[in-house]
């Protein structure tokens, strides 16, 4: 179809509408999704997690800019939280990615959560493919700023960077709690701020005692001013090295591996529970055994373990 | 994959050099409040600005906040753009300060619907919940 030979061209009116598809959730999503996954896996992701306001959007601006004077192009998925309350969302990530905002070769999207925990939406993975097949050399992800528990980004990217800020206080701790071991590179934004030393040298002390990680790997920690553009050029250099490493010690595919093996599992969750439900729904035999372990005359976990089912790979047409 | 249903998004802008988003802020919280995703850009968008994100975020509608007196201008070129993409089905209305004469030439040009100042909250919901749908899945 010709909206799939679009979006490989790099027609972004077309990619955005598979996109609106996947967020949506509807059948063809799908269908766009079977057809593009040929011409994805090439493309470097980064993600970027922080605290709300700590100049993720600000910082992702910048390092577009930064993409695009090496020829880059560029996707930008950003993620804000969805209302609990309403199901609606404001969605602001443009509002500071405003040098971008007419460049034909950066696509940036906005996504809700949709009561996604993670700092992610469910349909995040899928946009990435869609940009990915675009042919965007570069996708950035910026989570949700809710600065605890963002720790989906790291089965997402190939590089996670940590934006911090200076004279938050508690948040240092905060940082400890999760955070710290995600990260491949730390970020002390809004380091215009004159207390911003300090939060650099709490970090080295607090990544000076924890344990060396397994991959070998030591995250440098970067002083940046998003709004002034200091410290971007060594933010950049930082991520060059964090890639070049990836690459040269096979993580680089290993990560696009694990990413095929989460897509799956995933997909393949999705796809037994439906089997399975629909397989017990069959002759009332679901709400039987509901009625019978309401009333205690079973019990979940024996029920569970009868199960039974039958799995065939149908690769007759492959 | 299944029972998930579509959710209507739009975009809250405000194009031009004027003043303040106090209005554009109000009629974007009073949207996402009642289940709609809000897209929202800031101020002092140019009309290029403007079509890009509905594009790339394939929204359902387009509102806008306009005070400089530009509404004649603004609407009928945004609407021309949005033509020129491909993006004739996407809603556009707006409010600020626009004079009540000049409301059937904007309706003509494909303006939706124009909401005068003072306009209560809930009205302009209702008429989004009315008017607004997910545009039809097309391949
Ligand atoms: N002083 C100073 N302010 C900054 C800097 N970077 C960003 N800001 C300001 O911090 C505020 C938040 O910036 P954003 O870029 O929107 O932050 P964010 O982390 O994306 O915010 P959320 O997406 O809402 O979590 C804005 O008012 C920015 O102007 C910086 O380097 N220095
Ligand atoms: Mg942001």
């Amino acid at each position: 179809m010709g909206l799939i030979e679009e979006v490989i061209k790099g027609n972004p009116r077309a990619a955005a509408r598979i996109m609106r598809l996947i967020e949506d959730d509807v059948p063809e999503a799908r269908e766009a999704l079977k057809k593009l996954y040929p011409y994805t896996g090439k493309a470097y992701i980064i993600g970027i997690t922080g605290p709300p306001g700590a100049g993720k959007s600000s910082l992702v601006d910048r390092l577009v800019e930064e993409f695009r004077k090496q020829g880059k192009k560029v996707g930008v998925v950003a993620v804000d939280p969805t209302s609990p309350f309403s199901g609606g969302a404001i969605l602001g990530d443009r509002i500071r990615m405003q040098r971008h905002s007419t460049d034909p070769e950066v696509f940036i999207k906005s996504l809700a959560t949709r009561g996604h925990l993670g700092g992610l939406s469910k349909a995040t993975d899928d946009i990435i493919q869609v940009m990915d097949a675009m042919g965007k050399d570069v996708i950035i992800v910026e989570t949700v700023g809710v600065g605890q528990d963002e720790v989906d980004i790291v089965k997402t990217a190939d590089t996670t960077m940590v934006v911090t800020v200076p004279g938050l206080g508690d948040d240092i701790q905060a940082i400890k709690a999760g955070i710290l071991e995600i990260a491949d590179l730390f970020v002390v934004n809004k380091g215009d701020k004159p207390e911003a030393d300090k939060t650099v040298r709490e970090l080295e002390m607090m990544l000076d005692m924890s344990a060396p990680r397994e991959d070998g790997w030591k995250p440098p920690i970067l002083k940046v001013s998003a709004t002034k553009g200091e410290g971007i050029k060594d933010t950049m250099e930082a991520l060059e090295k964090h890639r070049k490493f990836l690459e040269t010690s096979g993580r680089f595919e290993s990560y696009r591996k694990d990413r095929v093996a989460h897509a799956f599992e995933n997909l393949l969750r999705d796809k037994l529970f439906h089997m399975v439900m629909s397989k017990l729904k069959e002759n009332g035999t679901y709400d039987k055994l509901l009625e019978d372990m309401f009333s205690k005359r079973k019990d979940p976990y024996s029920v569970i373990e009868k199960l039974r089912c039958q799995c065939v790979l149908d690769t007759e047409n492959n | 994959m299944e029972g998930t249903e579509r959710k209507v998004k739009i975009l809250v802008t405000k194009p031009g050099l004027d003043g303040h988003d106090r209005g554009a802020k109000v009629v974007a919280r009073a949207l996402r409040d009642a289940g709609f995703e809000v897209i929202y850009t800031g101020l002092h968008q140019s009309l290029d600005q403007i079509v890009h994100a509905a594009m790339e975020e394939d929204v359902d509608a387009i509102g806008i906040s306009i005070l400089s007196g530009a509404h004649m201008y603004v609407f009928p070129t945004l609407i021309n753009m949005l033509k020129e993409q491909g993006l004739d089905d996407v809603v556009v209305f707006g409010g600020g300060i626009i004079p009540t004469d000049d409301i059937p030439e904007l309706e003509k040009a494909g303006v939706k619907k124009v909401f005068l100042p003072g306009t209560p909250l809930e009205e302009i919901i209702d008429w989004v919940k009315e008017n607004v749908k997910p545009r039809a899945v097309s391949f």
